[in-house]
C-alpha cells in the first residue's frame, strides 16, 4: 500500500450511492499559479486582480454570449437528481458538491443573481446568491475537482454537460488571474518547448534513437523511430509521455513496429511533440487553438499527407471533434483518409487487410480487460459507425491475445467511468481526489480479477496509464497492471525479417 | 371578476409569449463554437431527429439513469400533454378547425379526463423524491417545490371541477373565446385559472425554459461529423483571421 495522507476508500462489491456530506472535499485545493510568467505567458493577468468580482461576472456574461452551451446549461436545469450519482467523485467523496449538479449550481446560483430576473428580484426563491470570495474560492477547489469527463452529460434529460460549465469556470478564474499552477504551467511549456513534458528535442531524439537500438537487440530488425523527416507519408502525434513513461513507452514501439510492418513511412515532429491539449481543461479557445496550430504547422513543414494521433483520451477529443476547427481546413492532406485518424484506426485498418503477422499467443501471460477512456466514449468516434470507439480499439485487443473480458457493463461504453485523473486532476496535489476518483474504476477491476480472472488492463490515454499507475498500489494492485494497446500490438507483432530462436527463415506475411 | 381575469391572462400571454421568444431567440442567436455532441451519436441529420425524437417523448437520457425519476417524470408529463389537448375544446370552436383536428380533440376528451390523476400522480411521486432522496433534496430550492406545488393545484382543482363540484363550462369557453361569457365564481376555478396565469408568467424566467433548451442543447443536437465537416462560428473565424 502506499502511503497517504486521507483515508483511502476500500474497494467493497460494489460502489454504492452514499449519503451526502458537506464539505468533506472543500480543504482540497491544488496549488494556484505562483509565477506570474504561468498565467501572462497564456494572455491572462500575472495575479488575482483586485476587481475581481466584477470582472469575473464580465467574463461569465462574455461566455455565455459566445457558448450557447454555457448560457443553455445555466437556464435549462430543473433539478431532477438525475446526475446526483453519476460522478466518480461524488461516489467516493459523499461532498454534495462534487455531484454534477451540485457543481454546476456553484457557477449558476451567480448567474442567476446577477443575470435572471428572478435571480435579482428572488434570491431566496431560486437559490441565487452573491459572488462571494468564499464562493469564487469554492469555484476553484471545486472546478478543479471536475475531470470533464462528460459521463453526467449521458444521464441528464436535457444533456446538460458539466464540463462544458467547467470549463467556462475554469476561463473565469484564469482571466481575473486566480489560475491552476498544474494546467497553466504545462500549457506554457507547450507554447515554449513543444510538449507538456518540456522535453528539448536532442532529448526526444536521444530517447528515440535507444528505441532503434532495442529494437535491432531484440528482434535484429531496424524498426525506425523517425523525428521530423520531411516528405513522410504520416505525421503521428503522440502524447509526450509516449516518449518515456512505463507503460506509455510500449505503446510507441508498438506504433513502431505496425509502422515498419505496414510499409509506410511516417515521423514524429519536435514542434509538436504532444497530442494533449491542455487548452481545453481551461476552457480557453485562444490557448486551445495556438496548441492546435503547432499540429497543422507541422503537417505543412514536413509535408506529410496523413495525420495519425497515438494513444492519448482528452488529445484525441480535441483531434477528432475540434481540430478541423480549430487549425482546418486540413484540404492539403490525402482526403482518401479521415483528418485526424487514431492510432487504433490506423492498426485495424492494416489486421483487417491482412497486413499484419500476429501471434496471439505472445500475450498468453494476460488476461485482458480494457478501460473506457472517457473522452474517447463519450466525446468521439472511430470508424465510420456511432460507437466504432468502443468496437475498433477491443477489435485490435481481441486481434492480438487470446485471452479478454469486458469489466461490468455498467462500467464500459459510454457508462464508463473516468480513471480520476483526467481533465487537469493529474497532479500530486490533487492526490486524494485522484484517488477517491478511481474507486468505481478499480471496484470494477478488482470484480473482474475475482470473478474472471483478469490479470491486466488495457487502456488508450496517457492520462489513464500514469493516474493507474500512481493509484493501482492505494488499492492493493500492482502498477503494471495497466498496459497500453499498442504494447500488446508490439508484444503480438512478428517483424518480417525478424530473427526467431533457432531458425532463420524468413516469415511471409501475406495471407 | 371576469374583468380581473381578462387582464391577468391577458398579460399573462403577452410575458409567456414575449418572454419565450427572446428566450428562443437568445438560444438561436448565441453559437456554437465547438463540436460538443455527447457520443455515441447520430452521423446524419435524420439521425439527430431521431435522437431528439426520442429524447422529448420517451427521454431517453433520463430512462437510463433513473427509472423512478423517470416513471414519474414521463407519466406527468404525457398526462400533461393529453390534458392540454383535451382542453383545446374550451379555446376553439369546431367549425374553426378542419375536422381531423377536431375529431381528434374529441377524442383524446375521456382519456384527458383520467390523465389528470396521471398528472398528479407523477407530480406527488416527483414531490416525494425531492423531499425524501438526501441528494436530491440538497439541490432543491424553494422555488423548486414550489413548482411541483403549483401543477399540483392546478391539476387538482382541475380534477375537482371534472368530477367533483361541476362549474359551468359553457360561460368559460365563451370567456375565453371572447363571447361575452362571464366566468363562473366557483372557488376551484378561480384557484384554477389564477395558478395557470401565474404559470405562463413565470415560465420565461424560471427552469420551465428546459422546454425550449432541451431543443438547443448541443450535446444532443449536434450532428457527430467534425472531421468530415469544418465548423466554424463567426467569432471564431474572425480571430482566425486577426491572428494569421
Amino acid at each position: 500500500m502506499a502511503k497517504a495522507e486521507f483515508d483511502v476508500p476500500e474497494l467493497q462489491e460494489y460502489v454504492d450511492v452514499p449519503e451526502v456530506e458537506e464539505g468533506t472535499m472543500a480543504h482540497v485545493k491544488s496549488f494556484v499559479v505562483t509565477k506570474p510568467e504561468h498565467n501572462t505567458d497564456l494572455g491572462f493577468p500575472g495575479e488575482l486582480v483586485e476587481d475581481w468580482h466584477d470582472k469575473a461576472l464580465e467574463k461569465l456574461d462574455d461566455l455565455r454570449g459566445r457558448y450557447r452551451s454555457l448560457q443553455v446549461f445555466l437556464d435549462a436545469c430543473v433539478k431532477c437528481g438525475s446526475c446526483t450519482d453519476k460522478c466518480q467523485y461524488f461516489l467516493s467523496t459523499k461532498d454534495p458538491k462534487n455531484m454534477p449538479v451540485g457543481r454546476q449550481d456553484l457557477l449558476r446560483k451567480v448567474y442567476r443573481r446577477y443575470f435572471t430576473f428572478a435571480g435579482k428580484y428572488f434570491p431566496k426563491l431560486v437559490g441565487a446568491e452573491d459572488l462571494t470570495r468564499e464562493t469564487l474560492d469554492d469555484w476553484y477547489n471545486y472546478y478543479h475537482q471536475c475531470s470533464q469527463c462528460r459521463r453526467c452529460s449521458v444521464f441528464c434529460p436535457y444533456g446538460i454537460d458539466t464540463a462544458e460549465i467547467s470549463m467556462a469556470a475554469r476561463e473565469i478564474l484564469d482571466s481575473i488571474g486566480y489560475g491552476q499552477k498544474y494546467c497553466n504551467e504545462i500549457i506554457a511549456k507547450v507554447h515554449k518547448i513543444g510538449n507538456n513534458l518540456g522535453l528539448p528535442g536532442p532529448a526526444i531524439e536521444n530517447t528515440l534513437e535507444g528505441l532503434e537500438e532495442d529494437m535491432v537487440d531484440d528482434f535484429g530488425v531496424e524498426v525506425k523511430f523517425p523525428l521530423d523527416v520531411k516528405g513522410a507519408e504520416v505525421l503521428l502525434v503522440t502524447p509526450s509521455a509516449d516518449f518515456f513513461v512505463e507503460p506509455h513507452v510500449d505503446g510507441l514501439i508498438g506504433y513502431g513496429k505496425v509502422f515498419h510492418e505496414a510499409g509506410i513511412s511516417w515521423t514524429m515532429s519536435t514542434t509538436a511533440s504532444e497530442a494533449g491539449n491542455f487548452g481545453m481543461f481551461i476552457g480557453s479557445y485562444e490557448n486551445m487553438r495556438r496548441v492546435a496550430l503547432r499540429v497543422r504547422e507541422a503537417a505543412l513543414e514536413l509535408g506529410v499527407k496523413r495525420i495519425v494521433f497515438g494513444e492519448c483520451g482528452h488529445a484525441w477529443r480535441v483531434a477528432y471533434a475540434f481540430l478541423n476547427t480549430l487549425a482546418g481546413p486540413f484540404d492539403f492532406l490525402d482526403p482518401d483518409y479521415p483528418v485526424p485518424q487514431h492510432i487504433c484506426e490506423f492498426t485495424d485498418d492494416l489486421i483487417k487487410e491482412g497486413r499484419l503477422n500476429l501471434d496471439k499467443s505472445q500475450n498468453d501471460d494476460m488476461v485482458l480487460t480494457f478501460h473506457d477512456s472517457c473522452n474517447v466514449a463519450r466525446a468521439t468516434r472511430m470508424g465510420d459507425k456511432p460507437g466504432g470507439q468502443f468496437e475498433i480499439p477491443r477489435n485490435v485487443i481481441k486481434a492480438v491475445c487470446n485471452n479478454y473480458v469486458d469489466m461490468h457493463q455498467d462500467t464500459i461504453g459510454e457508462k464508463t467511468f473516468c480513471c480520476g485523473g483526467g481533465g487537469g486532476l493529474l497532479t500530486d496535489d490533487l492526490m486524494e481526489t485522484r484517488v477517491n476518483g478511481a474507486v468505481p474504476r478499480m471496484t470494477a477491476l478488482q470484480n473482474a480479477m475475482n470473478e474472471k480472472g483478469v490479470t491486466h488492463m488495457a487502456a488508450i490515454c496517457a492520462i489513464c496509464k500514469s493516474q493507474f499507475t500512481k493509484v493501482l498500489p492505494y488499492f492493493g494492485m500492482e502498477m503494471d497492471q495497466i498496459v497500453s494497446v499498442h504494447q500488446l500490438v508490439g508484444n503480438a507483432l512478428i517483424l518480417t525479417t525478424q530473427k526467431s530462436e533457432g531458425d532463420d527463415e524468413e516469415q511471409e506475411n501475406d495471407d | 371578476m371576469s374583468f380581473f381575469f381578462a387582464l391577468l391572462f391577458i398579460l399573462a400571454s403577452l410575458v409567456f409569449v414575449v418572454g419565450l421568444t427572446l428566450k428562443i431567440i437568445q438560444y438561436a442567436k448565441t453559437p456554437v463554437p465547438l463540436k460538443i455532441v455527447t457520443t455515441p451519436a447520430p452521423v446524419t441529420k435524420s439521425g439527430v431527429v431521431l435522437r431528439m425524437f426520442r429524447e422529448v417523448v420517451f427521454f431517453e437520457s433520463l430512462f437510463k439513469s433513473t427509472k423512478w425519476t423517470w416513471i414519474f417524470s414521463w407519466v406527468f408529463h404525457m398526462a400533461l400533454l393529453l390534458v392540454l389537448i383535451r382542453h383545446l375544446r374550451y379555446f376553439i370552436e369546431p367549425d374553426a378547425v378542419p375536422a381531423v383536428v377536431w375529431t381528434l380533440i374529441e377524442l383524446v376528451q375521456p382519456f384527458g379526463m383520467y390523465a389528470g390523476f396521471g398528472m398528479v400522480l407523477g407530480l406527488v411521486g416527483l414531490f416525494l423524491r425531492r423531499v425524501l432522496v438526501d441528494r436530491v433534496r440538497y439541490i432543491s430550492a424553494p422555488s423548486d417545490y414550489l413548482m411541483l406545488l403549483m401543477l399540483g393545484f392546478i391539476g387538482f382543482s382541475g380534477l375537482m371541477m371534472t368530477f367533483v363540484v361541476h362549474t359551468d363550462i359553457v360561460a368559460i369557453k365563451q370567456f375565453f373565446t371572447f363571447n361575452g361569457g362571464q366566468l363562473p365564481a366557483d372557488f376551484p376555478l378561480i384557484i384554477h385559472l389564477s395558478l395557470v396565469a401565474l404559470l405562463m408568467l413565470i415560465f420565461p424566467f424560471s427552469k420551465l425554459l428546459h422546454v425550449p433548451g432541451i431543443f438547443f442543447s448541443p450535446t444532443r443536437n449536434q450532428v457527430d461529423n467534425p472531421r468530415e465537416k469544418r465548423h466554424i462560428v463567426p467569432w471564431a473565424k474572425a480571430l482566425e483571421e486577426e491572428q494569421n
